[in-house]
This record gives C-alpha cells, structure tokens and sequence, in this order.
C-alpha cells in the first residue's frame, strides 16, 4: 500500500526476496512431500514387519519386495522366469484389446447416432449388455479362444468397447443441435457436418470413456491369465502365490500400477493435444460425467 | 467479392412469400400450425424487422427463408426462384454465436469457404477484412472462449458474411446480451449493414431493437402465427440513440404495443 511512498527500496526489497522464494519452493512442493510420504511409508512398511515378526508369505518386507524386482527385471527378454517376458506379454494383450475395442466401440457409436434407427432398435440390448458384469463372460472367452494371447485380446476388447459406445453415443447426442444447423444453413454435406460439428463436439465424452476403457484393459487382461493362459503377468502372480512367494508377487503389482499409469498418461498427452482448446475445468467435468 | 457490393438496382420483390403456412407433425388433433397465411415481399438491400412474443412462429419463419425447414402451404421465392431447402447465398446468424469452441476466431469465420468449397487464400483475405469491419483486429487467433458475449456476436455476424450471401437471417441474435452491450450492438449491427449493402430480415422480441433497426417491422402475433401488420419507419440514416425518443419512434412503438394487446397476447 505504501511502496509508492518509498519506491525506490521497495523495489530493491522485491527483488532482493525474489531468490529466497524460489529457494524454498522445492522443498514445499507437492511432489517432493509425497515422495517423503512414500519414504516413510515404505519404512514403517519394513520395519514394521520385522517388528512385529509377520510371516513373510502372508506380507513381505519392503526389501523382499525390492530384490524380487531386481531379479525379475535382471532377466532377458525372452527368460520365462522373468519379468520382461511376461510383461511385453500382457502389455501386447492390453494395448491389442485397447485399440480393438475401443475402435469397434467408436465406429458403432458413430453408426448408431448416424442412423436412428439403428438407435431406437440397439438401445435396450446396449442397455442390458451394460448392466452384465462383462468379467462373468471371460471364462467362456478363455474357453472358445483357448489359452493364447487371443482370447485376453478378446477379455480386454469387452471390456474397452462398452464405455466407449456408450460414452460417444452420448456424446454425439448431447451435441448443441444449432452447431448442425449452422452448417445446414451452409448447405453442407452429411460428412461435413460429422467431420466439421458432431465428431469434435463428441470428443470431450468419447475421451471420457477412453479413459475408462484404459483402466478396463488391465483389469482383462489379468483376469484373463488369472482364468487361463500361459504366459503373461497375470500367469506369474499365480505362480508365485503357488511358491509362496509373496514378494515376487508384490513385485509384479508395482509392474502392473506402472502399466495403468503409463497408459492413462499416454492417453493424457493425446488428450491435451486434441482436447487443448477446453479450459482445464470444464475438461475435468465431462470426465467426472 | 468485395466487402462494400457495387450498387445495383435494387429489386423491389427480392424475396416474395404468398400464401406460407407450417404445420407441425401429422394432420389431426396433434398437429400443431405455426404460421398461418403469411404474405409479404421484401425489396432488395432493406432491414426487415420481424417482432412478435415467443411462439409467434418468426423463428418458424426465418428457417423457412433459411431453407432449414419445409413449409406446409404457400409459395417463397429469393430473386424470383423458390427456396427448396438451403442455398448457398444466405448467412445465418443464431441467438448464441455459435462459434466452434475448438478453431480460432479466424478459423470459424472461414468455415463457410471450407464448406462451399471456396479459394481458401481469397477467403483468407476476405475474412481479415470482415474481422476489422466488425472491430475484431488482433483477436484472429484467439479462440472464442476468450472474447466476450458481444465479441463473439461480432465474429459470427463476419463468419455469416463470409461468402457474401445476398441476405443475411438473424434470429435474435443480441437476445443473450446485457442492455448495454446490446445497444452498442445495435449500432454496430447499422453500421455493418449500410457498409455490407445486404438485405437484412432480424428477427427479435425487442421492439425498440425492432424499431430502431428496421427500415420496416413486420409484427406477428401467435396462435397461430400470422403477420400482422407492416410498419414503414421513416427515421432517416444512420440512426443513433437519441431518435430512440423521437416522435416518429414513439408513434411506431405504440402502434406495435396496440397490435399486441389488440390480439390478447401480451397478458
């Protein structure tokens, strides 16, 4: 209130406190207090254990946990007791079921909202589809399609392709119908008014259920090689409960995490590039729909 | 396609509508008649106002010329040949800007080359300089979230403008705006179309808009609706804000305002 007073210190105090701050910032951000929070969980994890002497099948110590996965990842590609196998394996299966289905999704949401009929006749069976748990129907998968990489494309397929239907059927219906107007006004074509208006007004809820769908295809595909395959992170938890290996297994969670987390930020990028004219709020909003 | 059109004789019928009626949904009890009987011409170059309260069928009306929707009955016809669905020489300027939220002020204004098919580099120019008529320099490239209500009216009047249509539709298109803003748009809205040479129909539920725009108010009146009556306003131009007290402003306004309770549809 009173630096134009006395300007000529105030401007040096500015300047002068400038430094100190961005010293301090740092050691108050979010990320590294949440890194300090990990550390001190994962102490009291550890010593806590030991503490209370907990058998290790039942909970590892952390540093059961940290050997397991440097060994599982001290292993070549094509090791079968390794980790880097059965990961590119479940990975192929995700990103195969991911693509699959959400495609498929995305295509029948688009004919569907482009021919009414279609709608009106689809609605109620989409509607019970989406009510059916689609993981009930894995078993059967797993038996018509055998113990391969197909039937966990197919798990992970299911499970993308309904929240993307449903997602960009909404979209495309929730669309402001004068956008369509103002290109009929145009005399435009049926294929310019979907590439033009409907499908960027569409985007924001089909990116919606895209993110569903990712967070989906790693729950197939472990529930997939939990039901029956031969190879792939699922079929190594099995294994490793079977030794008691308790450690291994916790390994291989952290594994999994790090795939969903790479996959919802690979999808985040994608989104920030396409979706980037959306103010961050209303972005959030039709995520949250 | 130059921004100020070279003077032409105007032609006294440029639109003609005999005898238009719409009907809404399948003959019997549920059908629903939104205009009934309208008739007028409209000469080329004019502001035509279209004023009436909501559900008087003007909106109907403007979609109708707009070519967005059949009509029932009646014949209409642009520059002597009947409308059957939309053409390519009209602008179309809705209640809410409509801007794309996802291209540029620059990129909407152009969409109309992109969907006619037009020299996108003239359009380019075209569009910078339809951009300064309605004082949006410098905001090109900004995105439409970014401008303010009346900002964004502008740049949807420009993008309307685009390909030079011989007549421009708006329907009430400073509805959404506070009173202020609204003026300003008004004059604005003057300005650009004594500049543009087009022919104007505006449709709105402000009489003083209607008015003060207008080289001619249709009133309608709904239930169904029907044009009612045709008020010739003889202030001269440009107008601006003081005549809004002028005798002659204040004589049309009333004859709107009786034309309203005559009929019992402002209660």
């Amino acid at each position: 209130m009173s630096s134009h007073i006395t300007p000529f210190s105030g401007l040096r105090d500015v300047a002068a406190t400038r430094p100190a701050r961005t010293r301090r910032s740092p050691l108050r951000s979010t990320g590294f207090n949440s890194f300090l929070l990990l550390l001190a969980l994962l102490a009291a994890w550890e010593f806590g254990v030991r503490f209370f002497e907990v058998p290790k099948f039942l909970l590892p110590p952390f540093s059961d946990v940290a050997i397991a996965m440097v060994q599982g990842l001290a292993t070549g590609p094509l090791a079968r007791d390794g980790f880097w196998f059965h990961s590119a394996i479940t990975l192929v299966e995700i990103l195969l079921g991911f693509f699959v289905g959400s495609a498929i999704g995305l295509l029948l949401g688009i004919v569907i909202s482009e021919v009414e009929f279609l709608e009106v006749l689809l609605r109620p069976y989409i509607a019970a589809l989406q009510s059916l748990p689609k993981v009930a129907v894995a078993p059967i998968i797993v038996m018509w399609m055998g113990f391969g990489i197909g039937s966990k494309v197919a798990i992970v397929s299911m499970l993308t392709f309904f929240p993307v239907l449903v997602t960009s059927i909404a979209g495309f219906r929730a669309i402001d119908l004068d956008r369509i107007d103002l290109l009929r006004s145009l005399s435009a074509t049926r294929w310019q008014i979907f590439v033009k208006a409907k499908f960027p007004s569409a985007l924001p809820y089909i990116f919606a259920g895209l993110d569903m769908a990712a967070a989906f295809s790693v729950v197939g595909a472990v529930v997939g090689e939990f039901i029956g395959a031969q190879a792939g992170l699922g079929v190594l938890i099995l294994q490793m409960d079977a030794r008691l290996d308790t450690g291994g297994s916790f390994a291989v969670f952290v594994i999994l995490s790090l795939i969903g987390v790479a996959l919802t930020g690979a999808l985040r990028l994608v989104r920030r590039r396409v979706l980037g004219w959306m103010p961050a709020e209303e972005a959030h909003k039709t995520v949250s729909a | 396609m130059p921004v100020l059109e070279a003077g032409r004789a105007p032609a006294p019928e440029f639109i003609r509508v005999h005898g238009l009626s719409k009907t809404f949904g399948a003959p019997g009890p549920g059908a629903v008649q939104a205009l009934r009987d309208i008739d007028f011409s409209i000469t080329e170059g004019s502001f035509v106002s279209v004023v009436g309260p909501s559900g008087c069928g003007k909106s109907t009306l403007l979609r109708i010329v707009a070519g967005l929707l059949d009509y029932s009955d009646g014949s209409i016809s642009l520059d002597g040949q009947p409308i059957h669905g939309t053409r390519r020489d009209v602008g179309f300027v809705f209640q809410n800007s409509i801007l794309l939220p996802w291209r540029t002020i620059l990129e909407n204004v152009m969409l109309p080359a992109e969907v006619l098919g037009l020299d996108m580099k003239a359009a380019r120019r075209r569009a910078l300089e339809l951009l300064h008529m309605v004082r949006l320099d410098g905001f090109e490239s900004k995105l439409p979230r970014q401008l303010s209500g009346g900002m964004q009216q502008r740049a949807s009047i420009a993008r309307a403008l685009l390909h030079d249509p011989k007549i421009l539709l708006m329907d009430e298109p400073f509805g959404a705006l506070d009173a202020m803003t609204r003026e300003q748009m008004n004059l604005e809205l003057q300005r650009i179309w004594s500049a543009s040479g087009k022919t104007v129909i505006l449709i709105t539920h402000s009489i003083p808009e209607a008015i003060f725009l207008g080289d001619v108010v249709f009133v309608m009146t709904p239930r169904p609706g029907s044009l009612e009556r045709v008020i010739q306003v003889d202030l001269p131009r440009p107008r601006n804000l003081d005549m809004t007290g002028s005798p002659v402003f204040t004589a049309a306004a009333h004859e709107i305002r009786g034309v309203f309770h005559h009929e019992g549809s402002l209660d």
